[in-house]
């Protein structure tokens, strides 16, 4: 995947373009024809995968974006300080593509702003609605100094700067707030919702999750640039950050199953049947490969199966637990995978180019050290469409 | 009491401006275009219907305040306010509120109890209109005393069981049934506290979680940047810096 100054059409523009296309003429099949003709949600089944992937994995994924500026700036953890760009740039770039894909879910999405004037404090929506409007404000503000730095606009950097920190504990309260919030989400069907993933917990739940997979996503989009963009990134931080997943996903573990054996349900889960099948996908690939693979040094793959099975636990929560109780087995209509591919396509079409004009790795990460990164070696072309929701 | 004759359909759809033929006559589930309907069952009738609920869900999850619980007892919607999130469709026990799906500007649609009639002092349409006063308008107090005398004076004849007594908190819709409710699909295992404490009782955290945990952040920050100025003070090495920006 070697960089040319000429553009030349390589496989990975082609796949781009690919989906750039079919997401655009179902943006053209939604918005022409409305919901019904451009999806396969009914009354029984309300949300589908735009909820389910575009926002609530969206949002999870771009979950390293407060837990690194915690880390660096509130606990002044200056080590992984080299890592905090390209996670702000991740984050940052999840959020607006979140709020993109808002617009196709809405059924009035020209009302999206309705929140701003007309507020329900007793919604979850609605403080999910602010906190995510207030945070990619926040995300906007921490990634300014990038471009500011870039056109060397001194004044307006030192504003930013001055008011970093302040930024940052906003950013972590709004974090904290609307990750967990999405748990808080589905505390009011208690009927609807399987009992593998109702639980009276399950904002603790999406909120450890989301720092789980932060960090996962860090180790796997720092590991993937170093190979694409011919970075030296350095390996001892990215164990750093591996060693806290271990203590991450061990106390998300023990939560989970401390509450599935409390509500007399862990039984369930011994019973063949549809719901049991999508709850081990999930424990298998969200806790048992990643503390194995972890305790391995396999640091890359147990990022990419963190990420991965949190991402089947989002769908297991949205998806698969409402089956039951709804009667209807939902698989999105193809101009829902379209458009949802298009955005995982432009997140990562926009990172490439965040990367190329912007200052976004460090610089001292350009120079070649002797030391290669084995696991990020291993990379295969194949994992950079699993690259996926940011 | 009921005789499945429809006509509470007909009078509902007249009601709401909705067209109604046999085709949608013959449709036994409540849709965008059919916001109470009957149900056969044998020789036994039932109606499906927004139960209006005294504590709605719907009410509570919507982000922009568009349904809203009247004091008189509708569960009311503003098709202006509302953005389409369809979170009431998600959280609504009873999966009453249904959407036009097929709509380039898509409402949510369900029985509002008919809020202009029942302001006016007037029965919602559904009721004036029962031949039989199978379907019956009152005070919630009132209705509940008369059903638990019809199922005390006429014993055998009905399941002991007003529905929408204590489903969900209460409902602003109370059933009386003479073969099991959930033969009707009414579920019987909804909670019989209202949903909306579910939700609330993590939101109304959020007042007091934003102060604390800012000063919680601010403090450590301070002890972390505190730390190393102590440290570089006393001339020993601070921690070694990679990136170098602030």
């Amino acid at each position: 995947m070697a960089r040319t100054t000429s553009f030349r059409l390589t496989f990975w523009k082609l796949v781009f373009l690919f989906l750039l296309a079919a997401g655009l003429y179902a943006t053209f099949v939604r918005f022409a024809q409305g919901l019904g003709a451009s999806t396969n949600l009914s009354d029984r089944f309300p949300w589908g995968i735009w909820i389910s992937f575009d926002v609530l994995c969206g949002v999870m994924l771009a979950a390293g974006g407060f837990t690194l500026t915690a880390a660096v700036h509130i606990l002044n953890i200056k080590r992984l300080h080299s890592i905090i760009r390209p996670t702000i740039l991740t984050a940052f770039l999840g959020y607006i593509l979140v709020c993109a894909a808002l617009m196709y879910d809405l059924g009035k999405p020209y009302n999206i702003w309705h929140p701003l004037i007309m507020r329900n404090p007793h919604s979850v929506m609605f403080e999910v609605a602010y906190c995510v409007m207030l945070y990619t404000t926040v995300l906007a503000l921490e990634f300014s100094p990038i471009v500011l730095e870039r056109f060397n606009l001194q004044k307006p950097l030192k504003v930013v700067r001055t008011i970093l920190i302040p930024l940052v504990i906003c950013g972590v309260i709004l974090s904290t707030l609307h990750q967990s919030s999405l748990g808080t989400l589905y505390l009011i069907v208690p009927e609807k919702l399987h009992p593998f993933w109702y639980s009276p917990l399950l904002p603790a739940f999406f909120f450890i999750s989301a720092i789980a997979v932060g960090l996962a996503m860090t180790i796997f989009e720092s590991s993937l640039s170093s190979k694409h963009f011919g970075l030296q990134l350095e390996l001892p931080v990215l164990q750093e950050l591996g060693r806290v997943l271990i203590i991450v996903l061990g106390v998300y573990a023990i939560l989970r199953f401390e509450d599935l054996a409390n509500r007399g349900v862990l039984k369930l889960a011994f019973h063949r049947g549809y719901e049991a099948y999508f709850f081990w996908l999930e424990i298998l690939l969200a806790i048992v490969l990643p503390l194995a693979l972890l305790l391995q040094n396999g640091l890359y793959l147990a990022a990419v199966s963190t990420v991965l099975g949190f991402i089947t636990n989002r769908m297991n929560v949205s998806i698969t637990g409402f089956e039951g109780s709804t009667g209807v087995r939902y698989f999105p209509k193809w101009t829902e995978l379209a458009v949802t591919g298009m955005i995982i396509a432009i997140g990562f079409a926009a990172f490439g180019l965040a990367v190329k004009y912007l200052p976004i790795f460090p610089k001292e990460a350009l120079i070649p050290e002797a030391v290669a990164e084995p696991e990020a070696a291993a990379v295969g072309n194949e994992a950079v469409l699993t690259h996926a929701g940011d | 009491m009921c005789i499945g004759c429809k006509q509470c359909e007909q009078a509902c759809a007249t009601q709401n401006n909705l067209s109604y033929d046999d085709t949608i006559a013959s449709e036994e589930y409540q849709s965008a275009h059919k916001l109470t309907c009957i149900l056969t069952r044998g020789d036994k009738f039932m109606r499906r219907l927004c139960m209006n609920c005294e504590d709605p869900s719907c009410a509570s999850v919507c982000p922009v305040g568009a349904l809203k619980k009247t004091a008189l007892g509708p569960v009311t919607y503003d098709p202006s306010k509302c953005m389409g999130c369809r979170y009431c469709m998600v959280a609504c026990p009873f999966s009453v509120p249904k959407y036009e799906w097929g709509k380039l500007f898509p409402k949510v649609q369900k029985c509002v109890m008919c809020p202009d009639r029942v302001a006016q002092g007037k029965q919602t349409a559904c009721a004036e209109i029962c031949p039989t006063g199978a379907t019956k308008f009152g005070e919630r107090d009132a209705l509940i005393a008369e059903a638990q005398q019809r199922i005390r004076e006429n014993p055998g004849k009905y399941v002991d069981h007003v529905y929408g007594l204590e489903e969900v908190g209460g409902t602003s819709v109370l059933l009386l049934s003479a073969v099991p409710f959930e033969t009707f699909g009414y579920r019987t295992d909804v909670s019989k506290d209202p949903l909306p404490m579910l939700t609330y009782r993590i939101l109304s955290h959020i007042p007091d979680f934003v102060p604390l945990g800012g000063m919680v952040l601010g403090g450590v920050w301070w002890i972390t940047h505190r730390r190393e100025e102590v440290a570089l003070a006393e001339g020993r090495p601070a921690e070694k810096k990679n990136g170098g920006k602030q």
